[in-house]
């Protein structure tokens, strides 16, 4: 199994949740995030004083799937993601070991 | 007066002025709460509560100050110079209550009532500069200490007139004659020169020029801008203290000069910094109500829109002082109050019409620079005699009981620290449990909960 992480612009959440649900894939979990890549941040003024705010705010999102998923789930997830401007971000899969389901304790693929 | 003989004796009390001053009196109490949204937004989350606590201590303090001496430090019979009212003559305000006790045409009390509401918020006016930093505790020992002895006597330097309260009055309103309507020299020129000494004196923030310090919350500095608006025509148009004519002008030129202050402010922003911001329109309307507040019975109502204007653009420029000379006025309380203050004072010397219900001409208007030599000397004596004092009240404070938080309180937050509360529940993630206090104090933890949870058994 892998975990996939993808770190997108929050107003694509929609967009990604939607394909992922359409491929098969149907628990996700969302959180807010901030950071930076090549894009950088902005600058915001205050009374004429002006702060370089850094940090962007971003959604994160985790899916676990089947290692024969993984890459088409990547796939899925970049495609809807996609705004073709700077600071769409990025998506990653790392391995997992197992998984339980906390309701029932079934593990591995029958947990996901 | 043409008043029947049979209440001769009785003197004559209207109705409308009663009615007008004592609702103007609620619009200016109104004034305080709405500054605390107009600061509370400025600040960080971590600090919003302390920042209206200030307000609201006011609020609480003053109230009670005026009623024991304060009234009559301002109010009462002048003890020599013009520098301050008899401390004993209204204490309480005991012999204040019978029909018989008249300012003008309205009851004593009600007037009373409605320079009450200037001290208070004069006094939390001051907490803008102190922003993050400040030990509740100190800042209420200081508010006490301020009103007593910079804000009684200055107010009754301006506004006890010879005859109205008092025998004798004080010295810039009898002696001096300078102009200041509603009191640009009193409230806004004394809290601003105040919220700079106590800059110095608490220091700057930590991460002051450095690290993000954001409003966190520009809708409740809109919010506070607004209410403060409405206020302020009690605050104007209240101090004419009769439903009169004088007031109807005083009211048309608070509209007038607020809204060109709040232009003039966001187009210096779209000019220097490319973008016009809320902050800066909300701040520009404080600015135009600071500057109009001595202007608004003497000048015409394209007088006003000049002095809207010019206060406009000076508070715009001068709030980048403070970075310019490394002191931390967290929320601008120099640059706006002061600079405002004065911006209003001085230009009445020049903008003054004799068509105004003051009668007396500027500059400008042909009066030469009479006038205008009056409003200096009355706007730097308040300055310097608030700065000075100031100054001292809060070394002293510091250096007794301290002023300052210690840094990880500052870092974590004042209101977690000073008060036991957070502004806002954030995150989706419980707190954590409940225990009830039960009136017990924050005591050990056993000790206060399970006495609680034995008295809720029972």
């Amino acid at each position: 199994m892998r975990l996939i992480t993808a770190v997108v612009k929050p107003f694509k959440l929609d967009d990604v949740k939607t394909a992922l649900e359409a491929f098969g894939v149907h628990g996700m979990t969302v959180s807010e995030a901030s950071g930076y890549g090549r894009q950088r941040g902005h600058t915001e003024v205050y009374r004429g004083a002006e702060y370089t705010v850094d940090l962007v705010p971003k959604v994160r999102i985790e899916v676990l799937v089947e290692d024969a998923d993984a890459d088409d789930v990547m796939d899925v997830v970049a495609k809807a993601a996609r705004t073709g401007r700077i600071g769409d971000g990025k998506v990653w899969s790392i391995p997992v070991d197992t998984v339980v389901r906390v309701r029932t304790g079934e593990r591995g693929a029958d947990a996901l | 007066m043409d008043s029947q003989e049979g209440t001769a004796d009785m003197p004559e009390i209207s109705g409308a002025d009663t009615a007008w001053v004592l609702t103007s009196a609620a619009l200016v109490l109104l004034m305080t709460p709405a500054l605390a949204f107009f600061y509370g937004g400025m600040v960080r989350a971590k600090s919003v509560l302390n920042m209206m606590m200030m307000s609201f201590g006011a609020l609480g303090l003053i109230t009670l100050l005026w009623v024991l001496y304060g009234y009559s430090m301002a109010f009462g019979d002048d003890l020599g110079g013009g520098l301050v009212g008899d401390p004993t003559e209204f204490a309480g305000l005991e012999g204040l209550m019978s029909p018989e006790s008249v300012v003008g045409t309205i009851p004593t009390m009600a007037f009373v009532a409605f320079q009450a509401v200037f001290a208070i918020i004069t006094v939390a006016l001051i907490s803008g500069a102190i922003a993050d930093r400040a030990r509740f505790g100190a800042w209420l020992v200081f508010a006490g200490v301020w009103a007593t002895i910079v804000y009684f006597p200055v107010a009754h330097w301006v506004f006890a007139f010879d005859g109205v309260t008092g025998e004798t009055g004080g010295w810039i309103a009898n002696q001096l004659k300078a102009i200041d309507f509603a009191g640009g020299t009193a409230v806004h020129i004394n809290a601003g020169a105040a919220g700079l000494a106590l800059a110095l004196v608490l220091g700057k923030r930590i991460g002051f020029g450095k690290e993000l310090m954001r409003p966190h919350n520009l809708p409740f500095v809109m919010l506070g801008a607004g209410l403060l608006w409405f206020g302020w025509f009690g605050f104007n148009a209240g101090s004419a203290l009769a439903a009169n004519n004088t007031a109807a002008v005083a009211w048309m030129n608070t509209l007038i000069a607020t809204a060109a202050a709040c232009l003039a402010w966001v187009l210096t922003e779209k000019f220097r910094d490319v973008h016009a911001t809320s902050l800066g329109a909300a701040s520009g309307v404080v600015a135009g109500l600071v500057a109009n507040t001595p202007a608004c019975s003497s000048v015409s109502p394209l007088g006003a829109i000049a002095v809207g204007a010019i206060a406009g653009v000076l508070c715009a420029l001068a709030i980048g002082l403070k970075y310019k000379f490394g002191y931390d006025d967290s929320l601008d309380v120099v640059g706006v109050h002061l600079v405002g203050g004065l911006v209003g004072t001085l230009l009445i010397g020049f903008l003054a019409s004799d068509a105004a219900p003051a009668g007396v001409n500027g500059l400008f208007y042909g009066g030469g620079l009479d006038q205008l030599g009056r409003q200096a000397v009355a706007a730097f004596a308040v300055l310097a005699y608030s700065f000075v004092l100031t100054y001292l009240i809060g070394l002293a404070i510091a250096k007794t009981i301290g002023f300052r938080v210690d840094k990880d309180v500052e870092v974590q937050g004042v209101d977690l620290n000073e008060h036991a509360e957070t502004a806002y529940e954030l995150g989706p993630v419980p707190g954590s449990g409940f225990r009830p206090l039960a009136g017990a104090g924050v005591g050990s933890a056993g000790g206060a909960g399970s006495a609680a949870s034995e008295r809720v058994e029972a």
